[in-house]
């Protein structure tokens, strides 16, 4: 008989003051698409917000996606206060205008992934699928 | 065997069915059907292209267009302090440079002051900060705002940031209707498309009717709107899309001033518009050449403007942000080059070149002057210049600005079913319709039915590896502290009788508010301080997201 697997729930969140929300809004609709249960924070979301977030929602993944270059300070922030909850199992991805000398910076941090402009949608699926399965 | 030359379009439609077309997708970037031939069956009756300067303005909006000036190469900048970017606008000025145009950060586009903990680490990142009058006097210090043309880019605090701009403009001894220049203002493509707001839909259209008001009778000089189809285009809306949403959202701020009593030719002239350019080269020149003739049409026949200066559709274009690839950063010169040129055949007033890094940061200097050095090849080397509108009467080009044109005004008819713009706002309606665009394009790309170079064909691997320009992480802190210090030497009765006023005022749309934020921009109080009493009587705005 096959194993009914749960379903990945997934928080894609904006965090940050900056608009852009076209990449978040194909890459959750791409996730949902896929299969995963996606929740869309909105725009203008403070650290706190997105950690209640992905706190209420029971989240294995969290997708940040940041276009104004604050990545370095919100970034940090929201690491530190899912560390600060305990939550340690939350798969933690971000997306956006992210040069590349920042992201050994955020994977240090805990950042799983860091996707750049024309990533494609599939490997984002792929990588948050195998991500959830190996935690 | 013989070779027949076609001599009928039936023949040559023979001939041309012999040879299989290529594996390839025959749409624009749009997803429109583009036909392997178009002749002379498919242009319009002369009246629908007519002469430059003349109604309907199909091929351009002056007389003598490029022949008698150049457009307006116009880049946008803004970083840090006040003082960074005063330094910034007079060396422009020094290097020739006649017009400016300001980029504000975050915290001054969503109405928070510098010191709010919502403006943690975007304070000065992508734009100038701005929190009070001061920094607006600091801004343009040295400069003479009587003599120069400025834009500011802002739209829900517009009226505030025009308060502050209108009261430098007075400590420096210069009245408003000296001023020279243009505020975006455009408040219904935030809820659209930027997603920068401060107030409820309908509060925010009211406090842009009241600056239209106001600058209407004190500044005579200042374009008080800039209708930006831009934003709406980034935001991954098709061509049509952008052309109907932006047409549509002018013709709203248009109706709502003549429900005001406004006579249209008392401001019509004032208002400008923004469009994106995006890489589909005869797509994008078609856009633009329908916008203007839409734009005359309604406003004489549906408005009933008399003056010619009223119907004219003057826009600024700005390359596509969107289009630039993390990958391969260099090909975005050529992309951008592509794209500024589709601006100048479209017949821009105004054009912003993007940088080639700007898929990765703000750009380096290096990568600013590149793009600049983009316009003025176009303008002194290719000799596209030297014949106005060169595509009029292509055959193509023609029926693209035809079929644009048609699809423009099925979306009219569309807005208008469901009560207008703002109800279809509210409706999701143009946000719903955007994301699926966006959408569908990003699956073609994923599928590898569009080509993107560098990114899903010719890859190469090892990508953006470039020098990059970094704003200077002290400026946050000395901002704070600079409108804190502001804060601290105010008289604290006036600053708090002038937030009754605006409350008072706020409470009743029969009275115009720009009075009250004048009084309380000379009284220093600040943006988010004035957002804030705004918000206690019309309440804030949260988005239902459509994805």
């Amino acid at each position: 008989m096959p194993t009914v697997q749960k379903k990945i729930r997934v928080v894609v969140a904006k965090p940050g003051l900056d608009g852009h929300d076209r990449g978040a809004k194909i890459i959750a609709r791409a996730l949902r698409d896929a299969g995963m249960e996606v929740i869309y924070t909105g725009l203008h979301q403070t650290p706190e917000q997105i950690v209640a977030t992905v706190i209420q929602e029971d989240a294995d993944a969290v997708g940040l996606s940041i276009l104004s270059g604050a990545h370095m300070t919100l970034v940090p922030r929201i690491v530190e206060l899912l560390s600060d909850q305990g939550i340690e199992d939350v798969v933690v991805t971000v997306g956006g205008t992210i040069p590349s000398d920042d992201i050994p910076e955020l994977k240090a941090l805990g950042v799983a992934e860091v996707f750049t402009p024309g990533a494609p949608t599939q490997a984002i699926i792929d990588f948050i699928r195998g991500a959830v399965h190996r935690q | 065997m013989s070779t027949t030359v076609p001599t009928t379009h039936d023949e040559w439609l023979t001939a041309y069915g012999l040879t299989p077309e290529r594996d390839a997708t025959f749409t624009t970037l749009s997803g429109e059907a583009v036909r392997p031939l178009y002749t002379a069956a498919d242009l319009p009756d002369e009246e629908r292209i007519g002469l430059p300067g003349q109604y309907p303005y199909t091929r351009g909006v002056y007389p003598s267009m490029y022949r008698g000036r150049l457009w307006t190469m116009r880049q946008f900048a803004g970083f840090g302090t006040a003082e960074e970017t005063n330094a910034r606008f007079r060396y422009l000025l020094d290097h020739g440079q006649t017009g400016l145009s300001t980029a504000f950060d975050m915290p001054s586009l969503m109405g928070h002051d510098s010191d709010s903990p919502l403006s943690l680490g975007e304070v000065g990142r992508e734009g100038v900060a701005i929190d009070t009058v001061d920094d607006m006097e600091t801004l343009f210090s040295g400069i003479d705002l009587g003599q120069v043309s400025v834009s500011m880019t802002i739209n829900a605090p517009a009226a505030i940031m025009l308060a502050f701009y209108v009261v430098a403009a007075e400590r420096q001894g210069v009245s408003p209707d000296r001023l020279n220049g243009t505020i975006q203002a455009d408040i219904l493509k935030e809820y659209i498309a930027q997603k920068e707001w401060c107030f409820p839909i309908d509060d925010a259209m009211r406090l842009l009717g009241d600056m239209i008001e106001y600058s209407t009778h004190e500044m005579p000089r200042f374009n008080s709107v800039s209708i930006s189809g831009y934003h709406i285009r980034e935001a991954g809306s098709t061509a049509a899309q952008e052309l109907a949403f932006t047409l549509k959202n002018g013709l709203t701020y248009v109706e709502q001033a003549v429900a005001r009593g406004l006579d249209a030719d008392t401001f019509a002239p004032r208002l400008s518009f923004f469009f994106n350019a995006q890489i589909d080269f005869f797509e994008e020149i078609a856009k633009y050449r329908a916008a203007r003739r839409i734009w005359a049409r309604e406003l004489r026949d549906t408005f009933g403007a008399k003056d010619p200066k009223s119907w004219l559709m003057r826009f600024h274009t700005q390359t596509a942000g969107v289009s630039l690839t993390a990958q391969q950063p260099l090909n975005n010169i050529v992309r951008t080059a592509i794209e500024a040129l589709a601006g100048v055949l479209g017949g821009t007033q105004s054009l912003h070149t993007n940088s080639y890094d700007e898929a990765l940061a703000l750009p380096t200097e290096d990568a600013v002057r590149i793009a600049l050095r983009t316009q003025q090849i176009i303008a002194h080397e290719t000799g596209v210049t030297n014949t106005i509108d060169p595509l009029g009467g292509s055959y193509a080009v023609e029926a693209m600005t035809d079929a644009i044109e048609a699809q423009a005004y099925a979306y009219f008819a569309k807005i208008d079913a469901l009560g207008g713009m703002v109800q279809a706002v509210k409706l999701n309606y143009p946000q719903r319709e955007i994301a699926d665009a966006s959408y569908e394009l990003q699956t073609e790309i994923d599928a590898g039915r569009r080509v993107v170079v560098g990114v899903n064909r010719y890859t190469e691997g090892d990508d953006g590896q470039l020098p990059i320009s970094k704003v200077d992480p002290t400026l946050e802190g000395k901002q704070i502290e600079r409108v804190r210090a502001i804060k601290a030497a105010r008289d604290p009765a006036r600053v708090e009788a002038c937030l009754a006023v605006l409350r008072e005022t706020a409470a009743d749309p029969a009275r115009n508010l720009m009075a009250p934020l004048l009084d309380a921009a000379r009284a220093q109080v600040s943006e988010g301080e004035i957002v804030h009493a705004l918000q206690d009587v019309w309440g804030s705005f949260t988005e239902s997201p459509v994805f």
